[in-house]
């Protein structure tokens, strides 16, 4: 190996290296020796950080000198469903700060759930001079005015994609500084912003960038304007409308069922808020090829949704409201052979009785017409062991199954056991599982089958389930792969956490919340384990004001290269190695 | 079931497993802080067996808890009414009522085998000797069972509350995007006329429900507190109800922040006060709201659904600055 290795020069190994796009072999390679360390350190152009506290900005910075491209991520997963308090962290601005004297060239920043200020995206604007694509998906902190000035200076931005973020709405012109030369632009998803942008400047922005492919508008861009925008794009792939609603005139209808009919590229359509359906027809000349149907915030009914559907014989992806209801998913089953993800979103998740006529029978009969299908999220109120023992024999080939019955710990209701044994058939069945969320009435002995069969399982969600340590156990020291694993209300507490506490060092990360964790057991788990970063979250106040043996509200354990975070706010105390420096 | 049988004997060592990890920590750490930190929080071998005693509570024979081990395999083979898995076991699954209280388990106690063909009397008995801390005398043992009651109670009160009330009360079920909540809700809240259009008679069961169902978060800060929060609109039906909420939300914060500047832990309950007059301006506090325009209002100016479709975020501001800011009523605005 030494001799092979040293019989080529660094430029060869390089070059070859620069073939492996995969972040695990770059890895792997880097291990090898330390000559390859050294050689792959230096061209390494792409960084994944899959939480933002596992390293520190210096520390990747000394490492890595030459990165273009890199992607961030801030909060817990569950901070989505607002578990995680408002102030917690996951501040980019240290990593632009340190990035921007560092990695002049830096092209790409991608984040996930991060606190992105104003100040921060000045300064992305003004720090990178080709800076290409900016993605802030499902991030705070930022208005318009950071737009701007992203809009303004960045001459080769090709994509800008506010993926479900929160983005304080100050002003629509903000899309007007974007310079009458800049003609960049690839793609462009605005879909979450409240207030109406100038139309104008997007309708020239749109007409100048001949290379535009994905345009995702936002809910205040009417209906009759999207014909304008569309006659402007044809060449769009992916169009995500704004409201899809209109004073009904045939001239409308009629306008944008030409405009969309020349879109002969489309292959993905979103938005659809407000719909009116009299006006799906427009979209069913480009029906056959859409790949990707996304009408989770669409209110259309089971017939209408049935019509849409059965005209897409290559959709691939479809995100829909429980409207479309068991005849629909029977539909698409029958007309969609080449189905890969389905997402069922519920319409009225509040409410107790069922809105809609969406069950188990909706899920098997999709997995039974659609053999491609490979991820699923499905919320419905209802589900039997028969029925996902079913699911499992029709589809082992799932590698995401989501599964959330709304109301917590709801038995099989034919047989009125625990969902125990339908959840072990899915990780029997389906070897290739990376991501499970369970739901229903479970007991430890489901969590037995998880640990048992999933062996491939990188991400676990657990909520009200399990009736004791045991359950967690069974997760900890039996899935080999998990990185991530998040449990809220369940009944999992000290042993099972300190049995394996080892576990944890291989993990990207372990958020409890209301489970029977002591605030003892985390400070000891802090002092042993000094990899791990242990931060107890608790809006009661001090843990040290209550007895040991106290459960903590809310639990997130991370390794950490870095050591303690330093902006951590009130509400959250890390269990580091020497107690004593952690006055506040 | 091949794979079943196959995989078994990873679960039956669980329990020489948890022996490893103590005898190997046992090994590498010897110092005498170690041990009693270990005993203190109960390391994992002492503990399944308080856990054992716990679920077996009220039954007195000496062999008890060695039946009860087997619990956890007998228990949870129970919900296996079907054939997939652990066929070649046979017994008769009785109804069980599943409650989180152990006499629950009750019936299973006596059985035979589980579907493991787990057999606790022969292999359990040495190993949670050889588990247990030499010093572990029982009275720490019932300790820690005390102890581990104690924290299991809260969860257990919990999940009895929350199994029968509605799911809506629950922060964070079900696992919805805040993000989409808000989208939907501010679809119902658009102004009327055009709401009208989008929504044809042919559908008219949607707009109710679309209405009544969707959380609507805004932001809410208070002066003094660094914690922010997110309200949900959706959950409070008046005014009064909202000013209760944000007293609800605040006021151990408040008082949290109190302690902090005062440099010391004080007495909790003399430091929460409830936080009043929020909406009359007669407190220490005062109520008031960002609008859609960017103006900023007193809270319970104008009806409360003109409100919910008008307002941003929220936020609590000290009575007594609020003179010095410019705050329109929004009755003066609006009339």
């Amino acid at each position: 190996m030494l001799k092979m290795e040293r019989s080529f020069p660094e430029e060869v190994l390089e070059h070859v290296f620069s073939f492996l796009q995969s972040d695990g072999d770059r890895n792997s390679i880097s291990l090898v020796c330390k000559s390859w360390y050294e050689i792959e350190r230096w061209c390494r152009r792409r960084i994944f950080v899959g939480n933002c506290y596992a390293v520190s900005p210096r520390i990747l910075i000394s490492r890595f000198p030459d990165v273009r491209s890199i992607t961030l991520k801030g909060k817990p997963h569950f901070a989505d469903f607002n578990l995680v308090p408002e102030g917690w962290g996951g501040y980019v601005y240290p990593w632009i700060a340190a990035m921007a004297s560092a990695y002049p060239w830096l092209e790409e920043i991608r984040l996930k759930r991060m606190v992105v200020t104003d100040e921060s995206l000045e300064l992305i604007a003004k720090s990178f001079k080709n800076f290409k694509l900016l993605v802030l998906s499902s991030c705070e902190g930022f208005s318009t005015d950071g737009l701007a000035s992203i809009a303004a200076n960045c001459r080769n931005l090709r994509e800008l994609d506010l993926h479900e973020s929160d983005v304080e709405d100050l002003s629509g012109h903000w899309l007007s500084h974007f310079p009458d030369t800049y003609t960049s632009l690839v793609s462009l998803n605005i879909a979450c912003l409240g207030s109406e942008v100038s139309f104008s400047a997007l309708e020239r922005l749109v007409g100048r960038c001949p290379n535009l492919r994905s345009l995702r508008l936002n809910r205040a861009v009417p209906l009759d304007r999207l014909s304008n925008l569309l006659n402007r794009a044809p060449q769009l792939v992916e169009l995500g409308t704004g409201a899809y609603s209109a004073e009904l005139r045939s001239d409308v209808l009629s306008n944008l069922s030409s405009a969309l009919s020349a879109c002969k590229e489309l292959k993905s359509l979103s938005g659809f808020w407000d719909v009116v359906p009299t006006y799906l027809p427009a979209v069913y000349s480009i029906c056959p090829g859409i790949t990707s149907l996304n009408l989770s915030y669409a209110i259309i009914q089971s017939p209408d949704l049935i019509k849409l559907v059965s005209q897409c014989p290559n959709l691939q992806r479809l995100w829909v409201l429980d409207y479309i209801e068991d005849v629909g998913l029977d539909a698409l089953a029958a007309s969609c052979k080449d189905l890969r993800e389905l997402r069922v979103f519920p319409s009225d998740p509040f409410v107790a009785e069922a809105n809609v006529s969406l069950t188990e029978r909706g899920l098997i009969s999709v997995s039974e017409g659609c053999p491609k299908l490979q991820s699923v999220l499905y919320f419905c109120r209802q589900m039997s062991n028969d029925a996902l023992m079913t699911i499992a024999r029709n589809q082992p080939n799932f590698t995401c199954f989501r599964l959330c019955i709304i109301e917590p710990r709801t038995p099989d209701y034919l047989t009125h056991e625990p969902l125990d044994v339908g959840f072990g058939a899915i990780v029997e069945h389906c070897k290739d599982l990376r991501r499970l969320s369970v739901s229903g009435l479970l007991t430890d002995r489901a969590f037995e089958y998880i640990g048992t069969y999933g062996k491939r399982l990188e991400m676990l969600s657990l909520a009200f389930a399990g009736d004791s340590d045991l359950g967690l156990h069974h997760v900890l020291s039996g899935c080999d792969n998990l990185r991530k694993l998040e449990i809220r209300d369940c009944p999992f507490g000290d042993k099972a956490l300190l049995a394996n506490a080892a576990k944890l060092e291989t993990m990207r990360s372990l958020w409890m919340s209301s489970c029977s964790v002591s605030y003892g057991a985390c400070k000891l788990l802090g002092q042993k384990l000094p990899r791990l970063n242990v931060e107890v979250i608790d809006e009661r106040g001090h843990p040290e004001s209550r007895p040991e043996s106290c459960p903590v509200e809310k639990l997130y354990i991370y390794r950490s290269v870095a050591g303690p975070r330093f902006d951590m706010p009130g509400f959250v105390w890390t269990m580091d190695e020497n107690p004593a420096l952690r006055l506040t | 079931m091949q794979k079943m049988k196959e995989a078994s004997p990873q679960l039956l060592d669980l329990i020489p497993k948890e022996r490893e990890w103590l005898v190997s920590k046992d090994e590498s750490h010897g110092s005498s802080e170690e041990k009693k930190l270990e005993l203190r929080l109960g390391p994992p071998g002492q503990d399944w067996s308080n856990l054992r005693d716990n679920t077996s509570r009220g039954h007195k024979e000496r062999d008890e808890s060695l039946l009860s081990l087997g619990y956890f395999y007998n228990s949870s083979s129970n919900g296996n009414q079907t054939h997939h898995f652990a066929s070649s076991e046979r017994k008769t699954v009785l109804p069980s009522p599943w409650s989180s209280s152990p006499s629950g388990y009750h019936h299973n106690q006596t059985k035979g085998p589980s579907f493991l063909q787990f057999s606790p009397s022969s292999q359990s008995l040495p190993v949670t000797q050889k588990a247990s801390h030499p010093c572990c005398t029982k009275a720490v043992d019932l300790q820690s069972a005390e102890k581990k009651k104690a924290s299991a109670n809260p969860a257990v009160t919990n999940n009895t509350s929350q199994k029968r009330t509605a799911p809506a009360p629950v922060v964070g079920w079900p696992p919805i995007r805040s993000f989409r909540k808000n989208l939907a809700s501010t679809s119902s809240s658009k102004p009327a006329p055009e709401s009208q259009s989008v929504a044809p008679s042919k559908v008219p069961n949607v707009k109710p429900v679309e209405t009544n169902g969707k959380g609507m978060f805004v932001k809410i800060n208070m002066d003094g507190v660094p914690i922010g929060r997110k309200v949900d609109l959706s959950a409070y039906a008046s005014y009064e109800k909202l000013s209760s909420a944000v007293d609800e939300l605040f006021r151990g914060l408040l008082a949290a922040q109190r302690d902090c500047c005062a440099g010391g832990i004080k007495n909790k309950i003399e430091e929460e006060k409830e936080i009043t007059g929020l909406l009359d301006g007669s407190g220490e506090y005062t109520l008031v709201y960002e609008d859609n325009e960017g103006d900023r209002m007193l809270v319970g100016d104008v009806p409360w659904h003109m409100f919910v479709s008008t307002v941003k975020r929220l936020r609590v501001l000290k009575s007594s600055e609020l003179s010095a800011l410019s705050i329109r009523s929004g009755k003066e605005l609006k009339n």
